[in-house]
């Protein structure tokens, strides 16, 4: 890639990604540990005329992102488990009314005020089902900064092509580890837009899907009618309780994911020749994963990885398919089990699935994910 | 019904005779010379041991917990950073039912939230007001020490114009840093809360007023409101041995005023028979260093807004960031 070589942390990475992605609005509120996001942007968008808002809290932070995204601008905040639970509120409403941000959620330790230092995994059910209600939900798991770098970037493009919020998911080991990485030169990697509308105003109705599943959607003071609001709504986004149009509006939320597999669904998929032990992770794991698996190889052991970048939507299919291969799938991942639901999900039993766990603070290392290895094998 | 409360704690005429207890004693992390973990230290004494504290996030909770015990004699429990005064009125509430069914024979318990700006006027607001709205027997305490330090120095609402923080770094585009005049924590309760009858401002380099405001405000039945000058060496960057000078520096210069509130009535203490201009306080403290002498007199021009009555809202109104030159 060709750029400028830089030596961030994952924060800094982020942050520097939204500026490549367009970001111009970041509103937040101190946490650990991503605060480190906030004070980079704090420096950095005054310098180019984008605006940083310091918000009172985390729900506020939220509604910022959503209030800068109507009026057209990329959005982002950026916190960490507690403040996340707190957005969730709003982050439904930004699903249902179909307004484009990004939440950066650097994951630590929890419940609660949990371990505000440490790094964990826990919150990956939370991005999938943390607000209330049938909602779609994207997410993305990096593993390096320089990856934190690109997926930041694409977070944004798909919540603008998809019209729906996208968590970034990293943690506090990928947060604040630094890296050497590229930044790369304006035009290097793609930038999406949002789809605005072709019609003249009076044609418009802000939810019409007649020419695709994704509206266009129009910036407040662009002189179109849109009735924002989090009730179900039909195509003209007033209110309705009619059930023949609230269900199909319903799946359709859905069906933005659904039908869009080919360009939101992002993995590493390793096969190896005779493997019969295959391994799924994720985020900062991974690289405890690869380091093991390169170890388990030497000893004759090979084993089939899978590694989803984008964790929401699952790559079912590649599950479904290490599931014929292999007899065993092992999952490591920093929480008590929370992805390994989904992979026994899409093993139905073809497969036995294992977990390797850790949720005390501390990443889960090599030596335990090659033990695992060794006992399955 | 509600309880009548009974007890009397007694004006402390001297640091001398103040109560020997300590209810916020040895076995916390606190920084040298820390401001808030002195004004625990006094409120505690104020209180004595019939008393409940409660920590929303903050300086005050994790340096003070960091070593597998608890500073307090007392019961504390942690509460998150947006609801000290909703967990308050829930122990409140509790003890009122206790009492009135006779299952607590004893005094209420003083029940005091002490909360940081943050806890208490920004992301803790609305549980703070609300707690002062419905009447809860319980007295809040805003330890003020003028940012967000236990994340590591970020502004907030009683952050003053013009501190270098880490979200209001000074540079070209914004060369002051902070551009925006912090909240007025007391008349955000005064003004709003026909519930609350007492509410005063005190500070560490007054230890004895700061003592009584505490007995005062724990004497009334209902909510009360303390708002708290403490300084911070490490967020405000001066010596850590400077911290009550720096405090005492404060009020010399009009920066903080001690005053009380009592049901509609205002009195003033240690009021400077002439004001030091503010630039001697803030000429010690680094995270003013960057600003050019109109920003100082911006701010002088606002403290003598403020003093011209003060504890009452400012007869002139500052300007926004958005009516910037």
């Amino acid at each position: 890639m060709k750029g400028r070589d830089v030596f961030y942390q994952g924060n800094e990475a982020v942050a520097e990604a939204a500026l490549y992605a367009g970001c111009r609005f970041f509103a937040g509120y101190p946490i650990t540990p991503s605060t480190e996001v906030a004070e980079f942007l704090s420096r950095r968008l005054p310098m180019i005329g984008g605006s940083f808002i310091q918000m009172e809290d985390e729900i506020s932070a939220m509604a910022a992102v959503i209030g800068a995204s109507l009026v057209g601008k990329k959005s982002l905040t950026a916190t960490s488990g507690p403040g996340y639970s707190l957005k969730m509120e709003n982050i439904g409403f930004a699903c249902m009314t179909e307004v484009p941000c990004v939440v950066v959620n650097v994951m630590r330790g929890g419940p609660s005020t949990g371990l505000p230092t440490g790094p964990s995994q826990a919150d990956v059910m939370q991005a999938r089902w943390g607000t209330h209600g049938d909602h779609p939900a994207v997410a993305l798991a990096p593993s390096s900064v320089q990856e934190i770098f690109t997926e930041t970037v694409r977070a944004f493009n798909l919540s603008e092509r998809l019209r729906t919020p996208v968590s970034l998911l990293t943690d506090e080991i990928i947060g604040h580890m630094r890296e050497k990485i590229t930044i790369p030169e304006e035009g290097e990697l793609e930038i999406w837009d949002r789809p605005r509308p072709e019609v003249p105003p009076e044609d418009y109705r802000p939810y019409d899907t007649s020419k695709g599943i994704i509206p266009p959607m129009a910036d407040f003071g662009m002189g179109y009618r849109w009735h924002v609001t989090g009730l179900n709504h039909d195509q003209t986004g007033f209110p309705t309780n009619k059930p023949e149009l609230v269900q199909p509006e319903e799946e359709r939320l859905l069906a933005k994911i659904t039908s869009n597999l080919s360009f939101i669904e992002k993995y590493e998929d390793v096969r190896r020749e005779g493997a019969r032990v295959g391994m799924i992770s994720y985020g900062s794991s991974a690289r405890s994963c690869k380091s093991a698996l390169s170890e388990a190889l030497s000893e004759g052991i090979p084993v089939d990885f899978l590694r989803p970048v984008t964790l929401w939507p699952f790559p079912e299919r590649a599950a479904r398919e290490m599931a014929d291969r292999v007899d065993v799938i092992i999952v490591p991942e920093m929480n008590l089990g929370q992805m390994i639901l989904e992979v026994e999900r899409c093993a139905g039993g073809r497969a036995e699935v294992v977990g390797v766990n850790r949720a005390d603070g501390d990443p889960i290392t090599p030596a335990q994910i090659l033990q695992r290895i060794r006992e399955v094998a | 019904m509600a309880t009548v409360k009974t007890q009397n704690l007694e004006m402390i005429k001297s640091t001398r005779n103040a109560p020997k207890a300590e209810m916020y004693v040895p076995g916390h992390r606190t920084c040298a010379g820390c401001g808030p973990a002195l004004a625990y230290r006094l409120v505690a004494k104020a209180c004595g041991p019939n008393s409940i504290f409660l920590g929303p996030t903050g300086c005050m909770y994790v340096a003070n917990t960091s070593y597998l015990c608890g500073p307090w004699a007392t019961p504390w429990t942690h509460c998150q950073i947006t609801n000290g005064g909703a967990v308050a009125s829930g122990i409140e509430a509790a003890y009122q039912v206790l009492i009135r069914k006779g299952k607590w024979k004893g005094e209420l318990p003083n029940i005091v939230v002490f909360a940081g700006d943050g806890g208490a006027i920004d992301i803790g607001l609305q549980a703070m007001s609300a707690m002062m709205y419905r009447g809860h027997d319980a007295l809040f305490v805003e330890y003020d020490n003028e940012s967000y330090a236990n994340t590591g120095i970020q502004t907030s609402p009683a952050t003053p114009y013009g501190a270098n923080t880490t979200f209001t770094p000074p540079g070209k585009a914004i060369p002051e840093g902070k551009v925006l005049f912090p909240k007025d924590a007391p008349q955000l309760v005064i003004g709003g809360h026909p519930a609350v009858h007492y509410v005063a401002t005190a500070s560490v380099a007054y230890p004895v007023d700061l003592m009584n405001k505490v007995r005062k405000a724990l004497n009334y039945q209902g909510p009360t409101f303390l708002h708290l000058h403490c300084p911070c060496p490490k967020g405000w960057l001066f010596d850590e041995a400077k911290t009550v000078e720096m405090a005492k520096l404060a009020i010399q210069t009009g920066m903080w005023v001690n005053y009380e509130w009592e049901k509609g009535e205002y009195k003033y203490q240690h009021t400077p028979k002439e004001y030091k201009g503010v630039g001697e306080y803030m000429k010690h403290q680094t995270r003013f260093k960057h600003l050019k002498p109109e920003h100082i007199s911006k701010m002088q021009d606002f403290i003598n807004a403020k003093l011209k009555a003060p504890g009452k809202p400012i007869a002139v109104p500052v300007a926004g960031p958005r009516e910037r030159a």
